[in-house]
């Protein structure tokens, strides 16, 4: 590093700001680089919600321009929207049970999977990460939960004599929200799952014998004193992958229990949103949706990240 | 007299703090649960090459007595039937993968580099804002991004899918940290004492050394993009991706449902095999993608 500063420009000598522009200058090739991925990058991710910020302070329809009415779609949305707190009520429950619930069984069976042999492992990773990728193949679920007598699992449970009329599950309120939650969590071993995977094969192995040789004797004291130390950085990231996964879910309901739902069981946000956006063209109101969703999200994941680093310390 | 413990042996190397009750525990734990996850897929896969009368069975099986390609069969038949021919539907997602994919990966590559190797007055703050996005829903998005891709002219196009996905901030979260961990800047010193441009060095020296990261960026971004169904931006028939064609056969029912089963079947089949073929390159990477300060 010593010869990026060049025997004509000391730093000392510089001004804070002069050195800034010297440095920027120096690697203008890095602002070229970086520059095309920038510009999608803002244009669709940060930019949307700085403007989506504002045009939920609006009433827009997409032809007219819009117009500025302050806070009335959250006053609107909080208190006259029974819909919205339906909705509200039940993104919550998705994301606390499938959040921590994804994040937690990753880990586990990451855990798990890590102690087999190598041919055993992938075979196993590629067993639980197979759902995560396999496009639309939670349909099979509809086949498998079909309300009909002659449905799958209705067929057999009554065959077995454990029920003795055909359960409506996709279409009754009872069952909706936790089928719904055990297929999210069923697909939802994703990247989370991986990056686990791979931080504990990183994990140095002579840190577990100097850890036998200090005196642990199970694979519990392993895992606190040394893996879960050890791991911290991925286990912020797999935190992020399962909080910002478990605020996107609203697909599986829609799919397997309609839009609406049955009496608005399992009802979300999501669902709220589109209804707004698709079939009403108030794209005000969307947005004001897509901001509460958006404060959530990142309002859980900043806080999760902030637990976790303490972990260890 | 001290008892020495008897060490635990496997492939004559000694296996530290692991009781057997403990690995057959775990064993069965796994063997369970990955039961219940291969399951649906199971059911899936032989769906799709059950005949009509098998799948009509009842109690339904969970084998099959006479596999048949017969589904397949008619899920192309049945596709050849629509006025836009089943071909089209297919290119328009290979396209749309390739594109969108390869984009990506370009993008995030030359990037990642500039981030994690050139460190310019306000690439410390550039990665965070990246690091930020990944916890956006995409919710949150959806309008203005409408609203942009309509502003540009690029409505009805292919393009509305593609452009997007080249700025997703995963591939190049995920490139930089591994491009960090694996790219000692020695090397690139020495390139650039020779005098070497940085286009060259990144492409000659630091492309090759990052190949698993790459080649993860592929998979992960190609999954994304093979799924892309029913989209806001594409209302032609002929620009229409193939889920959607699926989605249109789902939709027709239990008389379609040995077609619909062929049809998820292919679907899901393309991301596995393509991750099957690099799971070892996809796991490689993710070793570096803890999230440092």
């Amino acid at each position: 590093m010593s010869n990026k500063v060049k025997a004509d420009v000391d730093r000392r000598k510089m001004s804070k700001l002069a050195w800034t522009w010297y440095e920027m200058k120096r690697n203008w090739v890095g602002y070229v680089f970086v520059l095309p991925f920038l510009i999608i990058f803002l244009l669709f991710s940060i930019i949307p919600v700085i403007a989506t910020l504002y045009l939920s302070l609006t009433q827009y329809n997409l032809i007219q321009a819009p117009k500025f009415i302050g806070f009335s779609n959250y006053i609107q949305l909080f208190l006259n929207d029974d819909l919205f707190m339906t909705g509200l009520k039940n993104t919550m429950i998705f994301a606390v049970a499938t959040g921590p619930g994804s994040f937690i069984l990753s880990f586990i069976v990451a855990w798990f999977i890590n102690q087999l042999q190598p041919k055993r492992r992938a075979l196993m990773t590629l067993i639980f990460y197979a759902p995560s990728i396999s496009g639309n193949a939670y349909t099979i679920f509809a086949y498998i939960f079909d309300k009909d007598s002659k449905g799958f699992l209705n067929s057999w449970l009554l065959k077995l004599g454990l029920i003795d009329s055909p359960r409506l599950w996709f279409s009754d309120v009872r069952y909706i929200m936790p089928l719904c939650i055990a297929i999210s969590l069923w697909m939802s071993l994703g990247t989370a799952f991986l990056s686990f995977i791979a931080g504990l094969q990183g994990i140095d192995q002579a840190q577990y014998e100097a850890g036998a040789v200090d005196g642990i004797t199970n694979r519990w004291q392993e895992l606190w004193y040394i893996t879960l130390p050890n791991m911290k950085d991925h286990l912020m990231f797999g935190a992020v992958m399962s909080i910002t996964g478990a605020f996107g879910y609203g697909d599986v309901v829609t799919t397997l229990a309609g839009n609406p739902p049955q009496e608005y069981v399992g009802y979300t946000l999501m669902h709220h949103f589109g209804e707004y956006a698709s079939n009403r063209w108030e794209y005000g109101y969307a947005s004001a949706i897509a901001l509460v969703i958006f404060l959530l999200c990142f309002g859980s994941n900043i806080l999760v990240n902030k637990l976790l680093k303490k972990v260890g310390q | 007299m001290a008892r020495v413990k008897k060490l635990r042996t496997s492939n004559h190397r000694v296996v530290l703090n692991r009781s057997r009750g403990g690995d057959i525990a775990i064993n069965t734990v796994l063997l369970i649960l990955g039961l219940i996850m291969a399951l649906p897929m199971y059911l899936m896969i032989i769906n799709a090459f059950k005949p009509l009368n098998e799948l009509f069975l009842y109690p339904p099986r969970f084998y099959i007595t006479s596999p048949t390609f017969d589904n397949l069969k008619s899920l192309f038949t049945l596709l050849g039937t629509t006025w836009v021919p089943i071909t089209r539907y297919i290119f328009n997602t290979v396209f749309i993968s390739f594109a969108g994919t390869f984009g990506n990966l370009f993008l995030s590559s030359i990037g990642a580099y500039a981030l994690s190797k050139m460190k310019f007055p306000g690439s410390r703050g550039m990665f965070k804002l990246i690091v930020y996005s990944l916890m956006f829903p995409t919710t949150v998005t959806l309008i203005v991004a409408f609203i942009i891709i309509s502003k540009v002219g690029l409505m009805d196009t292919h393009w509305a899918i593609i452009i997007p996905a080249w700025g997703s901030s995963q591939g190049i979260f995920l490139m930089k940290q591994f491009m960090e961990a694996n790219i000692t800047d020695a090397v690139l010193e020495s390139a650039r004492l020779d005098g070497a441009s940085e286009l060259r060095i990144f492409w000659k020296i630091a492309m090759p050394m990052v190949k698993p990261a790459w080649l993860t960026l592929i998979v992960l971004s190609f999954q994304g993009l093979w799924r892309t169904g029913e989209s806001m931006y594409i209302q032609s028939e002929q620009l229409k991706t193939f889920p959607c064609a699926v989605n249109q056969i789902l939709a027709a029912g239990i008389i379609r449902s040995g077609a619909s089963a062929a049809a998820s079947f292919i679907l899901m089949f393309v991301p596995i095999i393509v991750f099957v073929i690099l799971q070892s390159k996809v796991i490689e990477t993710m070793g570096s993608s803890g999230m440092k300060d």
